[in-house]
């Protein structure tokens, strides 16, 4: 008997127990836990409306996609995830609904800016326009401070290497139609096409700046014709439902592990807990906002991670039925069945990142928490669940194998 | 104490009572998948998807009531009048923002109606409608498909790099198999499909590619053993076998779960988690049996001249 062994699984779990005691207030605490999406939890309902043209011209259907495409975009590049926006053709109307955003008013001002962006001398002559410039992007300098990145096309790039050059020492206006965004100094002639305007007190301002440069003007200007909070769009009372159902599902598993593995059973329980532990702060950290979909992931997740244990225990009773000792068949089992996870948590993993690059919306919440899931579960069974298989063989070297599920007979 | 030796294929069969040999009987597996492949396929050409409002767009209508309402009460009002669509209410429960397919003026005055006998007066000069267009564009559709298929090359580059491009192919048919499978009976019983079943799609396709490899990877491993006479069927099968009881334990884990979510969940998450039990079954059936299978399948036509049968050993 191992003391010292038992001692120390006596600590882990009372460890486990304490983390996860303080961990419930803190993760689903309505304004500081993890964030809920839409569906889950509501957000903003923005109506926009298009304004009839000055000219009289009449407001096509598409300029009506133009403009959703780009407010789109701006939605997106706020980093408000999973937003809806659906125009309404007949009434000219644009309805924009967004989850977790901090300032609704803020976010309403970029999204619904029509201006056409130019630069302009000190003179205010226009001397570059927004279609010359490829992209924009808040950031930090290398002083520490914030900046806003400018990157030009290839004709960008000679008009601002030449208006640079000629305007050294001057302030260069940057303007949303006839308002002044910001007007920075020119220190240097810039020849590659890439600038950096420099001075802003936050990333979220530079942020902002970046994404009204970059998107591109509407083709018709917006106002906004309602603006509220609304509630969850999956229905309250039934999300109660599926939660306590998604909770009884758990507690299946978990038995179901005990019943059938016994003693790993335990440990793959207690891996578990470990393993939604450590995706649920991750999600609190990064503040992963939570959708359906990204409920989905985190699912396939958990399956997996089931499926590591259940492939290490079968693998451990393997080795064990083909001759080796206890100790000896956890070594081996874990490793072997750590090569055979590895390559379908690598290729599942792949296609998390695939989505997450390329997909958009729904798309990205489930690629989001399908990858940090998977990432989880690989870690939780390195670090944790080798160690506490470890040390609860270590206790005794007489342990008997059937704990482990094993008949010796076979 | 005896020494150990890594399982044979004649104790692996002993070990499991219901052992028979999968490799064998594949054409019948092929048999079954098409049996319920085909009528999805041929129902995905003929009528097509029955794509909900968040695909189609449809109405919203901005409804303010005297007093303060529940969610369940509008929904199950709509349901009575054969409508659905998400309900979200705001202005302390008062006022609420409907989203449902795109009505009809008749159908539109019968929800009213239901809605001022069973829910409660509304203030008429409130109400606001209108049509709006699908929050699942079709760029945003498209787009998830073009990832799929880049995930999909991505992958089939992994496993070939890890395992042989046989494997890679074959698990991909099986990925295949698994979503058009949801997709198709979704398709054949003409059950609405919203933007949650985006994400069960992509669930059953993880789960598919996962499950897969890890069956693969056993099959690599005795590959690798693999002695001079033995059948590659032989092989597969005792991969298989070897595996059965983690394919089975895995995937009735995961199937509890989600008939949990199914059977007592609400009605919200029904149409989710039927497609992830339909789509996670067939994930699993489809590694034994449509993944592994095509492989022996290939590998038996890649050589010269296949005589099937003639090798196996009895057993």
């Amino acid at each position: 008997m191992r003391r010292g062994n038992i001692f120390k699984l006596v600590a882990l779990v009372l460890l486990v127990a304490a983390v996860v005691a303080l961990s419930i207030k803190p993760l689903v605490d309505s304004v500081k836990g993890i964030p809920l999406g839409l569906d889950l939890r509501g957000g903003v309902h923005l109506v926009l409306q298009a304004e009839p043209n000055k000219n009289g011209t009449p407001i096509t259907n598409d300029d009506m996609d133009k403009a959703k495409a780009i407010i789109s975009k701006r939605v997106n590049d706020l980093g408000v995830s999973e937003p809806i926006v659906q125009t309404d053709y007949a009434k000219k109307r644009m309805v924009i609904d967004l989850a977790g955003v901090t300032d609704p008013d803020k976010a309403v001002d970029i999204l619904k800016t029509t201006a056409k962006l130019t630069f302009r001398d000190p003179q205010g002559n226009v001397v570059l326009q927004g279609d010359d410039l490829k992209d924009a992007k808040g950031g930090q300098g290398q002083d520490g401070g914030y900046v806003v990145n400018l990157t030009f096309s290839s004709e960008g790039t000679t008009k601002f290497a030449d208006l640079t050059t000629k305007l050294i020492g001057q302030r260069l206006g940057v303007f949303l139609d006839d308002k002044l965004l910001t007007n920075p100094t020119v220190n240097v002639p810039i020849l590659n096409g890439q600038a950096e305007i420099t001075g802003y007190a936050t990333l979220d301002e530079a942020a902002n700046h970046a994404v009204l440069m970059r998107s591109g003007s509407l083709p018709v200007s917006m106002s906004i014709a309602e603006k509220r909070q609304v509630g969850a769009s999956l229905g309250v009372d039934s999300l109660n439902k599926s939660i306590k159902a998604g909770l009884y599902g758990l507690i299946f598993i978990f038995l179901f592990m005990l019943v059938f593995y016994r003693l790993p059973g335990v440990v793959a329980d207690f891996s578990l807990i470990v393993y939604a532990l450590i995706v649920l702060w991750i999600f609190w950290m990064f503040r992963v906002v939570l959708t359906l979909p990204g409920i989905a992931g985190f699912i396939l997740s958990i399956g997996m991670a089931v499926d590591f244990n259940i492939i290490i225990y079968e693998r451990v009773k393997e080795e064990i039925r083909a001759g080796k000792s206890l100790r000896a068949g956890v070594e081996s089992g874990f490793s072997r069945a750590f090569v055979t996870v590895i390559d379908a948590h690598v290729t599942t993993f792949i296609a998390a990142m695939t989505l997450y690059t390329f997909g958009t919306g729904s798309i990205k919440g489930f690629a989001m928490t399908l990858g940090i899931g998977i990432i989880a579960s690989l870690f939780t069974a390195i670090t944790f669940t080798r160690l506490v298989l470890r040390l609860t063989v270590g206790i005794s070297p007489k342990m008997n194998t059937t704990w482990f599920g094993v008949r010796r007979d076979v | 104490m005896q020494t150990g030796h890594p399982a044979t294929y004649d104790e692996v069969k002993k070990i499991h009572p219901l052992y028979f040999n999968v490799v064998k009987k594949r054409y019948w597996w092929f048999a079954i998948s098409l049996v319920i492949l085909i009528p999805g396929i041929i129902s995905l050409f003929v009528q097509g998807l029955n794509l909900g409002i968040d695909f189609k767009g449809g109405t919203m209508i901005d409804i303010t009531f005297n007093k303060v309402v529940t969610q369940t009460a509008i929904t199950d009002t709509m349901k009575s009048v054969g409508l659905e669509g998400p309900v979200q209410l705001s202005n302390g429960d008062t006022t609420a923002l409907i989203r449902t397919s795109a009505l009809e003026e008749d159908k539109r005055n019968e929800l009213l109606t239901a809605l001022q006998t069973k829910v409660g007066e509304y203030d008429k000069k409130l109400l606001q409608e209108g049509k709006v267009g699908p929050a699942m564009g079709q760029e945003l559709t498209r787009n998830a498909l073009w990832a799929l298929f880049i995930a999909m090359g991505l992958m089939i580059g992994y496993i070939t790099i890890r395992f042989q491009f046989v494997y890679a192919i074959s698990g991909i048919i099986a990925l295949f198999h698994d979503v058009i499978l949801v997709v198709g009976i979704f398709s054949l019983f003409q059950w609405e499909i919203d933007s949650s079943f985006v994400a069960a799609v992509l669930t059953v396709f993880g789960y598919s590619i996962n499950d897969t490899v890890i069956i693969f990877d056993r099959i690599r491993e005795n590959e690798a053993k693999m002695k001079r006479g033995e059948a590659y069927e032989d092989m597969v099968d005792k991969s298989i076998w070897q595996t059965m009881r983690r394919s089975i334990n895995t995937v009735v884990t995961v199937l509890i779960a989600l008939l949990s979510i199914f059977v007592l969940g609400g009605e919200s998450t029904k149409m989710f988690s039927l497609a992830m039990l339909i789509g996670v079954f067939s994930g699993a059936y489809s590694s034994i049996f449509i993944a592994s299978q095509i492989l022996v399948e290939i590998k038996a036509r890649m050589k010269k001249k296949p005589r099937k049968g003639g090798k196996s050993v009895r057993a």
